[in-house]
């Protein structure tokens, strides 16, 4: 268990250095150290500190966000296909990002609305599985699928009366854009306090893993315990989807990938999700502002075609 | 030492109004066997002695308490059982599975212990599983998966034992020991309470029996007294043949 966080923390740390060295101009190892331990001043400080950090910070932040929502949901719903996106979180998140620019607000009115409509999209999902019956993954699942169906059906709407001068600006927000994200803190803290407050209860979600009636037979207060999950799981992919947009992929792929390595103990795969999950998200951000630069790339595209062939390599050498 | 007791319980099942309020104490020591057709409520009335379902009426007690007045994990460590019906969505190993049966018995923060792993090698060794420890659950067999879940039941070491089914799947050779296991413990004054759909396991080795109908009636009392061949034919609406060889009562379906 060590031994593989340690592995997974040496490699966010590369990549984050990888990130913060790269760009239009590169930073040489020797001066990024020189910064990161106070000896350096001017521009490649200014360039480091100032300008590619925030960035770096926001991007990993946002990965491990997304990357332990999708563990979360994955042992809620018992299902190894569930994901915030999937239920329609981001779907929500998107339609209040979109709005927001069609009404002309600035960046912070257009994250306000993003976290809004992620919440209420979570609210209206839970309120409508719930519905007269008591709900069961499987309903919650389908009235995710269906609700994030509605979503996208209003986002095609939106984006086809927009102005054409508006369209590029939310094309990239809905494939994921990192480029936005300044302010990395507010992300950053609510990763750490997520795992901090997951890892106490790990232990339960193995065992709900086996299913809600096991569960309760090994002493899991179960409905407190999926509430709370699934309440963290939705405050986590909004703060996520608030600061880069909407990325798909990582909250599928990540913990499904850990899964395939380390087995299926949250213990592991909840702090492990964090540290890749947000190494996956710096590295794709990286080749999204380099690889045609001056240009970027949505992070999106990226995430999914690093994630896609990994995923393939993984399952196709499973047991 | 824990008596599990209903008080004038009458389970709920969809559909089936009335049926017999049933007033039972099973007590350490004891072997109770639930005989009844398929759908007569059997694993209705399992989940409801283990609080995992609300009874229509009455109540359920552990010693003196209501199940509805302890915490769940107090709950745990006192009644246990094993499901007739398991997900596995996620794959897991052999003894992984076993050692969730620990989960009752530690804090938040405290992960499994060498002795935790101990009395889960053990339970495995008892069911003659040990060598799959690292096998996941999903290759192995039914039989051999549902020898894991009473594993995983011994690891938890409850009082109370409520078993659906225990010997689902499981060959001859594998009966008896599942059986014999179950009679061990229950001389280490374990309560056991079972659901079975074998007269002659039953017959053998339960020292209670409870009879349950399809339209709700039940009666219950020690096993001689109970499993006798025209209630046992009334019950499951068919014709049997009764033998006696040595001490061993036997039943078998008679051909009309």
């Amino acid at each position: 268990m060590i031994r593989a966080l340690s592995v997974l923390t040496g490699c966010a740390v590369l990549a984050c250095g990888l990130s913060l060295a790269v760009g239009s101009v590169t930073v040489a190892p020797v001066e990024l150290w020189q910064v990161v331990v106070g000896q350096s001043d001017g521009l490649a400080r200014t360039l480091v500190l100032d300008l590619r950090l925030p960035r770096t910070l926001s991007a990993f932040a946002a990965g491990g966000l997304l990357a332990i929502a999708g563990a979360l949901m994955q042992v809620l719903l018992r299902n190894p296909l569930a994901d915030p996106y999937v239920l329609g979180l981001s779907g929500g998140a998107a339609t209040g990002a979109l709005l927001a620019m069609l009404a002309g607000a600035g960046v912070v009115l257009v994250s306000g609305a993003a976290f809004a409509g992620a919440l209420f999209a979570t609210l209206l999902v839970f309120g409508l599985a719930h519905g007269t019956g008591s709900w069961t993954p499987s309903r919650l699942l389908l009235t995710g699928v269906v609700t994030a169906a509605g979503w996208g059906a209003a986002i095609t709407l939106m984006l086809a009366v927009t102005p054409a001068h508006q369209l590029p600006g939310m094309l990239y927000w809905l494939m994921g854009d990192v480029s936005y994200a300044r302010l990395p803190w507010p992300s950053m803290v609510v990763l750490v306090v997520a795992v901090a407050a997951m890892l106490p209860l790990a232990r339960s979600l193995n065992v709900l893993a086996r299913g809600p009636l096991q569960a309760a037979a090994l002493g899991v207060s179960v409905r407190p315990l999926e509430w709370a999950v699934y309440l963290l799981a939705s405050l986590l992919t909004a703060t996520a989807v608030t600061s880069v947009g909407s990325i798909g992929f990582v909250g599928l792929i990540v913990p499904h990938m850990l899964r395939l390595v380390l087995g299926n103990d949250q213990r592991i795969i909840l702090p492990a999700s964090a540290l890749a999950g947000g190494t996956l998200l710096v590295l794709a951000d990286t080749l999204a502002r380099t690889v045609i630069a001056p240009e970027q790339l949505p992070v999106g595209v990226i995430t999914a075609l690093l994630g896609v062939p990994t995923f393939l390599y993984l399952l196709h050498r499973s047991r | 030492m824990t008596v599990l007791s209903a008080r004038d319980l009458v389970i709920d099942i969809p559909g089936r109004s009335g049926g017999a309020a049933l007033g039972l104490e099973i007590k350490p020591g004891q072997i109770w066997g639930v005989l009844g057709p398929n759908g007569a409520g059997k694993t209705t009335l399992l989940h409801t002695l283990a609080g995992l379902k609300p009874p229509r009426q009455g109540q359920v007690q552990l010693d003196t308490l209501d199940l509805t007045a302890m915490p769940r994990r107090t709950l745990a460590r006192k009644l246990g059982l094993v499901f007739q019906e398991r997900q596995d969505s996620f794959p897991a190993t052999v003894l992984e599975t076993a050692l969730i049966g620990r989960h009752p018995w530690l804090s938040l923060w405290q992960s499994e212990q060498a002795e935790d792993i101990r009395r889960a090698e053990a339970a495995l060794e008892a069911l003659d599983v040990s060598d799959l420890g690292t096998r996941l659950l999903n290759t192995l067999s039914g039989g051999e998966r549902q020898r894991v879940a009473i594993a995983t039941l011994m690891t938890q070491n409850p009082d109370v034992w409520l078993l659906d089914e225990p010997t689902n799947h499981l060959d001859l050779h594998h009966q008896v020991q599942v059986m014999r296991l179950l009679s061990a413990c229950s001389r280490r004054n374990k309560a056991i309470f079972m659901c079975l759909h074998d007269l002659n396991l039953a017959a053998r080795w339960c020292s209670h029996v409870l009879l349950l109908y399809p339209d709700g009636q039940a009666c219950w009392g020690s096993t001689e007294v109970m499993l006798v061949r025209d209630a046992l034919e009334g019950l499951y609406g068919q014709k049997l043949i009764e033998l006696h060889k040595d001490d061993i009562r036997l039943f078998a379906p008679a051909s009309d």
